[in-house]
C-alpha cells in the first residue's frame, strides 16, 4: 500500500543518515581531520542520541513526560560497569564482555523501568512528571552510597561505608560510594555507538510500526476509547515505559565504559540530563524519531564549537536553543521553508525543463 | 433468549439515584433505541453497560453469560463495543490505523514479533489491513485510508468511530447519539448506514438518540428513560403515541 512505502522511505532515510555520518566521520577520522576535542564526542554523541530515541518513546509515542531518564541511564551505567570490573581479569574477550555488559545494563534498567513504571504510570501529566523526576533523583543518591567489593570469599555490598563491607585482605573495592567506579575498561568505540544507535532506532521504529506500538499511540490519544475497544492499558504503558528505560540503560553502558571513572554526579545522572534530553526530544519535534537524532548530535556538538566564545558560550547555546525553536515550530517560518525547500526547488527545475 | 438481558440495573453516585431499576431485553439482529431528555441517565446506562461505570444493583446477562461487574476490557472482548457521544478518535493515527487498533485482539501477534518482523507480523499485517479496508469500505472511508483521524470531517469522524467499533467483531452495538452535530443529510445517510451494517454484518445495535426521525425511521423497539426510570417501553410507533413519553419531552401543558 502507498502509506507503507512511505514510511518505509521516511525509515530508511533515518538509517540512511545514521550511516552517512558514520562514514563521514570514519573518512574524517581516517584522514586525520578530525580533532582529538571532536573524535571526544564521537561517543557522547551515540549516548545522547540513543538517549534522545529512548526518551522520544515515552515521551512522544507514549505521550506521558518522564524527567527520571538520566536515572534509568545511571542503571545501566553503573551495572554495566560493575560487571566489567568483575570480570576484567577473567581473560574474557573484551568485545564480548561488552555485549554482555550492555545487555545486562539494559535489562536491569529495564527492570528498574517496570518497578517504577508500575506506581508512576498511575498518574498522569504533571503528577507522573514530578515523581519521575523524584525517581531519577532516588536512583542517583542510591548509588552515591552504594560501595560493592569483591574477596576470595565472593562479591560484598553495602550501603554504609567501604569497612563495612568486612573484606579480607586480598578483597579489593570496586564501587566506592560517591567516587564510584575507577578504571572501568574503555570499551566503548564510536562503531559500536552506532551500531547500537541503529539497532535501537529498528527496534523504536518497528515497535511503533506495529500492533503493540499502536495501542501505545491509541491510549497516547484516547484512553477510554483504547479501553473500549478492549486494549490492556497498563499492560502497554508499561511495556512501553520498560522499553524506553531498558534502552537508557544500553546508553549509559556505552556511557560508563568511555570514561576512566564513572561517579553519579548531578552533571551525569541528575535531573540537568534528564531535562537535557528533553530539549534534544523537543527540538527534535516530540513523536518525530530522526528529529530527535538530529537534534541530539547538534546540540552535543554545538557547545563544543561555541568554546571560542568562552564566557558568552552558554548565552550564545541559548539562544541558538531559541532560534532552533523557532525555526522548528514558528508557523510562518514553516510555511517559508515549504515554500523554498530543497524539495519543491527541484521539482520546479525539473517541471522547467518538461517545459523546454 | 434474547441476546442482552438487563434487569433491575441501578448505580447511585453518594445520594444520588442516577438509574433505577432498568429493564431491558435485545432480541438479536434488532435495532433499539434508548431516548429520554437530557439527564436522564441514557449515557450512564451505556457506562454500565461497557464497564465504564460499576452498577450498585442488577444484573447484565450478555449472550447467557452474567458480565455485571466486569471491566471494560473484558467486556469489549465478550462482545459489546461502542461509540462516544462526543467523538473519542486516535485523533494521531490514521484513518486506517484507527481502524486497525480496533482489530488489535483478533490479531494478535506478540510484541517481539512485531519489533523484529517475524513471518507472523507479516502475515497478520496483510489480513489486517484487508479486513480494515473491507470495513472501511462499507463506510465509504476506504478513499482516505491514509488521512489523520483528525482531518476527517465531523460525519465521516462518526462513521470511523463506528468502523472502529465494528472491527472488535462485537455481538452487540452501542451507539451514543450517532446523529449529534449532523445536518439533515448526513443524518439521512448515517441511517441508511446503520441499516446497512445490521443487515450486512447481521449486527445488533442499541442506540441512543434525540433525532426523532431517525429513532423513528430505524428503530424497531424504544425505551424511554426519564429521571432515571423507564417511562415507557414496546414498539416504536406505540410508544412515540405515548401521553406520558410527549409530556416527557414536549413538558405539561
Amino acid at each position: 500500500m502507498k502509506n507503507m512505502s512511505k514510511q518505509l522511505k521516511s525509515n530508511l532515510i533515518t538509517y540512511g543518515i545514521v550511516i552517512v555520518f558514520y562514514l563521514l566521520m570514519m573518512i574524517l577520522k581516517g584522514t586525520g581531520n578530525l580533532s582529538s576535542l571532536y573524535r571526544g564526542l564521537l561517543v557522547p554523541i551515540c549516548v545522547y542520541t540513543i538517549m534522545a530515541v529512548s526518551l522520544n518513546l515515552t515521551v512522544g509515542i507514549l505521550g506521558e513526560l518522564s524527567l527520571g531518564h538520566a536515572g534509568f541511564m545511571c542503571v545501566g551505567a553503573f551495572t554495566s560497569a560493575l560487571f566489567s570490573m568483575l570480570l576484567r581479569d577473567s581473560g574474557m574477550n573484551s568485545i564480548v564482555r561488552f555485549i554482555i555488559a550492555i545487555l545486562l545494563g539494559a535489562l536491569v534498567a529495564a527492570l528498574a523501568g517496570v518497578i517504577i513504571g508500575i506506581p508512576v504510570l498511575r498518574l498522569k501529566g504533571d503528577y507522573l512528571a514530578i515523581v519521575t523526576l523524584a525517581f531519577g533523583e532516588i536512583i542517583k543518591n542510591v548509588v552515591n552510597v552504594l560501595y560493592v567489593g569483591r574477596d576470595s570469599n565472593g562479591v560484598h555490598v553495602s550501603f554504609k561505608d567501604a569497612a563495612s563491607l568486612n573484606l579480607l585482605p586480598d578483597g579489593e573495592v570496586i564501587v566506592k560510594g560517591p567516587q564510584g567506579i575507577t578504571g572501568t575498561p574503555n570499551d566503548s568505540t564510536f562503531t559500536i555507538g552506532i551500531i547500537m544507535l541503529i539497532i535501537v532506532l529498528f527496534v523504536v521504529i518497528n515497535f511503533v510500526n506495529s500492533r503493540s506500538g499502536r495501542a501505545v499511540m491509541a491510549i497516547r490519544d484516547n484512553r477510554i476509547a483504547a479501553e473500549s475497544v478492549g486494549i490492556n492499558i497498563s499492560k502497554f504503558k508499561l511495556m512501553a515505559f520498560a522499553i524506553s528505560a531498558s534502552m537508557a540503560g544500553a546508553a549509559g553502558a556505552l556511557y560508563a565504559h568511555n570514561l576512566a571513572t564513572l561517579n553519579a554526579l548531578p552533571k551525569n545522572f541528575g535531573y540537568n540530563m534528564s531535562i537535557m534530553i528533553l530539549v534534544y526530544v523537543v527540538l527534535g519535534g516530540i513523536g518525530n524519531i530522526r528529529g530527535s537524532v538530529i537534534a541530539a548530535t547538534i546540540l552535543t556538538v554545538l557547545p563544543e564549537l561555541l568554546r571560542g566564545f568562552s564566557d558568552y558560550r552558554m548565552l550564545i547555546y541559548s539562544v541558538v536553543l531559541i532560534a532552533l525553536m523557532l525555526f522548528n515550530w514558528s508557523p510562518k517560518i514553516l510555511d517559508f521553508r515549504s515554500k523554498y525547500s530543497v524539495k519543491n526547488w527541484i521539482s520546479k527545475k525539473r517541471d522547467n525543463k518538461e517545459e523546454v | 433468549m434474547a441476546l442482552l438481558d438487563v434487569t433491575g440495573l441501578g448505580i447511585s453516585f453518594g445520594g444520588l439515584r442516577a438509574v433505577d431499576n432498568f429493564d431491558i431485553h435485545i432480541e438479536k439482529g434488532s435495532l433499539y433505541g434508548l431516548i429520554g431528555p437530557n439527564g436522564a441517565g441514557k449515557t450512564t446506562v451505556f457506562n454500565m453497560l461497557t464497564g465504564v461505570y460499576k452498577p450498585t444493583d442488577g444484573t447484565i446477562v450478555l449472550d447467557g453469560e452474567n458480565i455485571t461487574g466486569k471491566k471494560a476490557i473484558q467486556i469489549n472482548r465478550d462482545g459489546i463495543a461502542r461509540t462516544f457521544q462526543n467523538i473519542r478518535l486516535f485523533k494521531e493515527l490514521s484513518v486506517i490505523d484507527n481502524v486497525k487498533v480496533g482489530l488489535h485482539n483478533d490479531y494478535a501477534y506478540s510484541t517481539l514479533a512485531g519489533i523484529f518482523r517475524l513471518p507472523s507480523y507479516y502475515r497478520q499485517e496483510k489480513a489486517m489491513n484487508e479486513k480494515a479496508m473491507e470495513i472501511l469500505k462499507v463506510f465509504d472511508l476506504d478513499g482516505e485510508y491514509d488521512y489523520l483521524a483528525s482531518n476527517l470531517p465531523y460525519g465521516k469522524q462518526r462513521k470511523l468511530e463506528i468502523a472502529r467499533a465494528l472491527a472488535t467483531d462485537p455481538k452487540l452495538l452501542l451507539l451514543d447519539e450517532p446523529a449529534a452535530g449532523m445536518n439533515p443529510n448526513e443524518t439521512k445517510e448515517l441511517m441508511e448506514t446503520i441499516q446497512l451494517i445490521r443487515d450486512k454484518f447481521d449486527m445488533t445495535i442499541l442506540l441512543i438518540e434525540h433525532d426523532m426521525k431517525l429513532v423513528a425511521g430505524i428503530c424497531e423497539k424504544l425505551t424511554v428513560l426519564n429521571f432515571g426510570q423507564v417511562l415507557a417501553q414496546g414498539d416504536t410507533s406505540e410508544v412515540l403515541k405515548n401521553p406520558e413519553v410527549i409530556k416527557a419531552y414536549l413538558g405539561d401543558d
